[in-house]
C-alpha cells in the first residue's frame, strides 16, 4: 500500500477533456440509422447532447436508460431493456450503440450479459444490431470512449466473407464533418472502394429537412462495416492510437487485414504519408488534383513563411490532435512551445520528440493530464504569440490578450466548428492562411502606422 | 398530421385542449429510452447554486459532470467570478476502488488555499454514495480547519429528477441562512429568490424594488454572495420566482424564521407589473411604497409601449411553441407572447406539477397541445401538426426548430440578452422579431421552389 500514500491528490480545474461516453456517442451517431443509448442517469445523455448541440448546431438525440435509486440497488437490466424497446418503437434504428457510464460501471453492470439473446435471431429481421461498449467516465477521456466504441462496433459487426473487394477501411478518429467529407473525397479520387467508421459528416452537418427525420440521414452503412474483414487494408489515424488495441489492429489480427497506423494527416508531411499509403494500397498514383493542391500549398508557404517563422504557439486538445498540429506547425517554422492535453497516455512526450527531436532544447513544454489552469500558468511564463485549440482556451487567451485560433472540438463560441477542415493539403492551406493572417493582423493592429500592405 | 411515432406510455403526458377530460400525468421519472429533454438531480442543484460568485463549487466525481457545466450559465457577477470556474475531484479508477475521500479533502484544501472563497459547495455526483464516501464528514473537517462553511450538496444524478436537485441545493443553502448578523436590516426588506441574474436580470429587478423604497437583503442566487445569504433571514418577505427551483428554501425560511413568501414572475409586462404590485401590497402599512410602485409601472410601460406596438404589428397572428424548464416560465411566456399578438399552439415544461398544468390548461386556447417531459420526436410532431412559426425554448430545442425551418427564441440559462422586466419584454420582442422576420426562412426546403423543381426533374 506504500504506493498509495505517494499519490498526490489534485483537483482538476477547467478540464481539458470530457468523459468517455461523449466520445462513444460521436461514433454511434456516425453509423447509418444508429442511435446511442447511455446506460446511466438522465443527466449523462442530456449534458452530452447539449455539449454536442452547442458545437454542431444539429439535433443530437441520445437515449438513456434513466437510472433510479432502485436501479442502482437492484441493477439496471430492466431499464436497459425498456430503453431498447422504446428506442425501437420511436426511432426504428438499424443499430443501437450502448455505452456505459461511471454509474453503471461502478455498480458492475454487465451489458452484454443483460442483453444476451437480444438479437435478430431471437426477434425478427427488423430487430436492430446492438453493440455495447464499456466507457466508464473514471477511466480515460472522451477520445478513449471514441476509439473504444469504434473497436466495439468492428468487433461485433465485421466479418470475413472471403469475397474479393477493393475496400479500404478508414478509421479517421475524432475529426470534423468537413474533414470526414474531405477524406472521403481523397479516397474516392483513388477510384477505390472504402468504408469509413465513423462517418458523421452528414448526421452532424446536414441540410434543413424537407420532412422530419427521426435519425438524420447519412453515416457508415452497416454492410460496409460487416465487409471490413474482407478489406485490402485499414488506415487509422493517431500515433497515440497506434499504441493501443484499435479497430485496425483487431482486423489485422482477426482477419489479416493489414493495418497502416498513421498520424492525423495535418500538414504536408502527414498528408504525404497518408497519400503514400493510399498509393501503396491501391497501386495507383496520387491523383493530379492533389499534386496541384500540394503545389499551391507549398507556394503559399513560400509567400508567408517569414510571418510565421519562430512564432510560438500554445497547442492543446486530444493528444493525437496536438501531435498532428505540432507536426504541421513545426513544418512551417512555428514552435509549438506548449503541447498540452487532458489525455494521459504517457506517450505524448515521445511522440512530440519523434517529430521535433530538439523540442527540449527549444524549450517546448509537453504536458499530459493538463487542465486549463495549468495551461494558463505555463502560458503566462512564456508569452506566446497565439493559442490554437478548441474554444475552451478562450478565457486564457482573452486574459493574455492573445489570439485564439479555433480548431478541433468543442467550438462553442463560434459558428462553423463542423466546417473547419484540418486534414489534407486543403486543411493545411486553411490552417496556414488563418494562422498567417492572424499573426499579420496582430502586428497590423499593434502598428502605429497601420500599413495597408503586408 | 405526421407519422412521427409517440410511445404509448407517453400518451398520458400529452393533452390537446378540447372537450376531452383533462386526465394528465406529470411529475414522474422520465421514461427509459424516451430521450427526455431533462437533465438530472445534479443539474438541478448546479443551476440553483451556480451564480453564487464568491463560493467554490467543487464537483465530486469523474470529470464529465464538471466539464459539461463549466461556464454554462449567463449568470453575471458584479465582483468575483469564481463561479465561472469548473472544479472537479476528477475521480479515477483507483479512487472508485479505494474511495474518493482523501482526494476530496486534498482538493478542497488546495482550492480553498488558492482561491480563498467565502464558502464551498461540494456536489455529490452519481457514484459518490455507491463508493461509500462520507462527504458530510469531509466537509465538516474542512469547515473546522479552514474556517469557512463547506457544504455538501446531495445531488447524486439518479436519485430523482431535476426537482430533487433543487431541493438538495435548498437544503445546503438553508445551512448558510441564519448564520449572519441581521442588525442593520430595516423593516421593508425582501429577498429576491429564484432569480439568477442571467444577462443582468437580477440587477434590473433589484433596481425596481429599490426604487419602490425596499431594501434587498439577498438575491438567491443571482450575483450571489455568501455574506448576504447568511443574513437573508433578516428580510420580512421572500419574493420567489420560477417554478420551485428555490421554493423549498422559502418554505424552510417560513417554518424556521416566520418569513412569508409570495410567488412571482418577471417575464412579460403583465406578470412583471403584478409582481411589483403584489410585493407593494404586502407592505400595507407604507402607502408610499404602493404609490412609487404605480409610478414605476406607469413610467416603464410608457417607455416601451410604442416599440412594443411596432413589434406587435409585425408579429400578430404568428403561432408559437413553448417548451421550457419550469411551468411558471411557460405561464409568463404565454401572456407575453399574447401581448405581441402571437398565439401559443404548444406549451410544455420539464418539471411542471399537477397544479401547474391545471393553470396551463386554463390559460391555453382550444387546440393547444400541452406536454410534460417531452422528447424531440413529440416536440417536432406537434410543431409540424400545429404549424408553429416560432419556438421558444433552450439549447436542446433550438436545432429541432431550425431543422424544421421554424424561428427560435432562446430562453435558456446561457442567454446573453436580458428577458426579464420591462426592458426585457422589449428584448424578447426584438429577439422574436429578428428570428421570425428573417429573410433566410424563404430558403427552407418545404417553402422553396428550387428544390421542388429539382425533385420533379429527378423524378423524370
Amino acid at each position: 500500500m506504500k504506493t498509495q500514500e505517494k499519490i498526490e491528490y489534485k483537483a482538476t480545474s477547467n478540464a481539458c477533456k470530457q468523459c468517455s461516453p461523449l466520445g462513444a456517442s460521436f461514433v454511434f451517431r456516425g453509423i447509418e440509422r444508429s442511435i446511442p443509448l447511455l446506460h446511466g442517469s438522465q443527466g449523462c445523455s442530456t449534458y452530452i447532447r447539449r455539449y454536442l448541440i452547442s458545437h454542431f448546431n444539429e439535433p443530437v438525440d441520445i437515449a438513456c436508460s434513466n437510472f433510479t435509486e432502485e436501479t442502482a440497488v437492484f441493477g439496471g437490466g430492466a431499464n436497459l431493456k425498456l430503453a431498447v424497446e422504446n428506442i425501437i418503437k420511436q426511432y426504428n434504428p438499424e443499430l443501437i450503440g450502448i455505452a456505459t457510464t461511471c454509474l453503471s460501471e461502478t455498480i458492475g453492470e454487465d451489458v452484454p450479459m443483460i442483453l444476451k439473446g437480444y438479437n435478430k435471431k431471437n426477434f425478427d429481421e427488423n430487430f436492430p444490431e446492438i453493440v455495447s461498449v464499456s466507457t466508464p467516465s473514471f477511466s480515460g477521456t472522451h477520445i478513449d470512449g471514441f476509439h473504444s466504441a469504434v473497436r466495439a462496433v468492428v468487433d461485433s459487426i465485421a466479418v470475413k466473407k472471403k469475397i474479393s473487394t477493393k475496400q479500404i477501411n478508414i478509421f479517421p478518429g475524432m475529426l470534423s464533418p468537413a474533414d470526414l467529407r474531405h477524406l472521403k473525397e481523397i479516397v474516392s479520387d483513388f477510384s477505390t472502394d472504402y468504408a469509413m467508421l465513423p462517418d458523421y459528416s452528414d448526421t452532424f452537418d446536414g441540410p434543413l429537412w424537407t420532412e422530419y427525420q427521426e435519425i438524420p440521414e447519412g453515416g457508415t452503412k452497416i454492410e460496409k462495416i460487416a465487409s471490413m474483414g474482407d478489406a485490402v487494408a485499414s488506415i487509422e489515424f493517431g500515433k497515440i492510437l497506434a499504441g493501443e488495441e484499435s479497430a485496425g489492429k483487431l482486423l489485422e489480427s482477426r482477419f489479416n487485414v493489414p493495418c497502416h497506423s498513421l498520424g492525423l494527416p495535418i500538414g504536408i508531411n502527414e498528408t504525404d504519408a497518408f497519400l503514400k499509403a493510399l498509393e501503396t494500397i491501391t497501386e495507383k498514383p496520387v491523383p493530379e488534383k492533389y499534386i496541384q493542391e500540394r503545389g499551391r500549398l507549398i507556394d503559399s508557404y513560400a509567400d508567408g513563411h517569414k510571418y510565421v517563422f519562430e512564432a510560438r504557439a500554445v497547442v492543446y486538445g486530444e493528444e493525437d490532435l496536438v501531435i498532428g498540429l505540432a507536426s504541421f506547425l513545426s513544418e512551417i517554422g512555428i514552435i509549438p512551445i506548449i503541447c498540452a492535453s487532458g489525455g494521459e497516455s504517457g506517450l505524448l512526450k515521445q511522440k512530440i520528440l519523434d517529430i521535433i527531436p530538439d523540442a527540449e532544447e527549444v524549450g517546448i513544454r509537453i504536458i499530459e493530464g493538463a487542465d486549463f489552469v495549468e495551461i494558463g500558468e505555463e502560458a503566462r511564463k512564456i508569452d506566446p504569440d497565439f493559442f490554437i485549440g478548441n474554444s475552451k482556451g478562450y478565457r486564457i487567451a482573452r486574459e493574455m490578450k492573445k489570439p485564439l485560433i479555433r480548431v478541433g472540438f468543442p467550438i462553442h463560441d463560434r459558428l462553423g466548428g463542423a466546417r473547419i477542415i484540418h486534414v489534407g493539403y486543403r486543411g493545411a492551406q486553411q490552417l496556414f492562411d488563418t494562422i498567417s493572417n492572424t499573426i499579420i493582423a496582430t502586428s497590423q493592429e499593434a502598428s502605429p502606422v497601420g500599413y495597408t500592405y503586408m | 398530421m405526421t407519422n412521427i411515432p409517440i410511445l404509448k406510455e407517453r400518451e398520458k403526458y400529452i393533452y390537446c385542449k378540447g372537450k376531452e377530460e383533462f386526465d394528465f400525468t406529470c411529475d414522474t421519472k422520465s421514461l427509459a429510452g424516451s430521450v427526455s429533454q431533462r437533465a438530472c438531480v445534479f443539474c438541478g442543484s448546479r443551476v440553483v447554486l451556480y451564480p453564487i460568485a464568491d463560493a467554490l463549487h467543487l464537483i465530486h466525481g469523474p470529470i464529465g459532470c464538471a466539464s459539461y457545466t463549466w461556464d454554462i450559465r449567463g449568470a453575471l457577477s458584479s465582483g468575483p467570478e469564481l463561479h465561472r470556474m469548473s472544479f472537479s475531484t476528477d475521480l479515477r479508477e483507483r479512487d472508485i476502488i479505494f474511495g474518493g475521500e482523501k482526494k476530496l479533502y486534498a482538493s478542497l484544501v488546495q482550492l480553498i488555499d488558492t482561491y480563498r472563497p467565502n464558502a464551498a459547495f461540494v456536489y455529490c455526483t452519481c457514484i459518490i454514495g455507491i463508493i461509500g464516501d462520507d462527504v458530510d464528514s469531509v466537509c465538516k473537517r474542512v469547515t473546522e480547519e479552514k474556517g469557512i462553511p463547506v457544504l455538501p450538496v446531495h445531488s447524486e444524478g439518479f436519485k430523482g429528477t431535476k426537482k430533487d436537485g433543487y431541493k438538495a441545493a435548498c437544503e445546503s443553502l438553508s445551512m448558510l441562512v441564519g448564520t449572519g448578523s441581521v442588525e442593520d436590516i430595516g423593516r421593508y426588506a425582501i429577498n429576491i429568490m429564484g432569480e439568477f441574474n442571467i444577462a443582468g436580470e437580477a440587477w434590473t429587478i433589484k433596481e425596481y424594488y429599490e426604487n419602490m423604497g425596499l431594501e434587498v437583503v439577498a438575491v438567491f442566487t443571482g450575483d450571489g454572495r455568501v455574506k448576504n445569504i447568511k443574513r437573508s433571514h433578516g428580510a420580512s418577505l421572500n419574493v420567489v420566482q420560477c417554478s420551485g427551483s428555490i421554493l423549498r428554501l422559502a418554505q424552510i425560511m417560513e417554518e424556521k424564521y416566520g418569513i412569508p413568501y409570495i410567488r412571482v414572475s418577471y417575464f412579460g409586462i403583465e406578470d412583471m407589473s403584478k409582481a411589483l404590485y403584489d410585493v407593494a401590497a404586502h407592505f400595507k402599512d407604507n402607502l408610499g411604497i404602493m404609490k412609487k410602485t404605480k409610478e414605476i409601472v406607469r413610467n416603464e410601460i410608457d417607455a416601451i409601449y410604442p416599440d412594443l406596438l411596432r413589434y406587435k404589428k409585425a408579429l400578430s397572428g404568428r403561432k408559437a411553441a413553448i417548451y421550457v424548464g419550469g411551468a411558471f416560465k411557460a405561464f409568463s411566456m404565454i401572456k407575453a407572447l399574447r401581448s405581441l399578438g402571437i398565439d401559443v399552439v404548444l406549451a410544455g415544461s420539464q418539471t411542471g406539477n399537477k397544479d401547474d398544468y391545471e393553470v396551463l390548461r386554463d390559460m391555453c386556447d382550444e387546440g393547444t397541445v400541452i406536454l410534460d417531459d417531452a422528447n424531440p420526436l413529440e416536440l417536432s410532431k406537434y410543431c409540424i401538426e400545429k404549424g408553429a412559426d416560432l419556438f421558444v425554448g433552450g439549447v436542446k430545442e433550438r436545432p429541432i426548430a431550425y431543422k424544421l425551418g421554424i424561428a427560435f427564441c432562446d430562453h435558456n440559462h446561457e442567454r446573453k440578452i436580458s428577458l426579464a422586466g420591462y426592458s426585457g419584454m422589449i428584448n424578447l420582442a426584438k429577439e422574436i422579431y429578428s428570428s421570425v422576420l428573417s429573410p433566410v426562412w424563404k430558403f427552407v426546403p418545404s417553402k422553396n421552389d428550387f428544390l421542388k423543381k429539382h425533385d420533379t426533374e429527378m423524378m423524370k
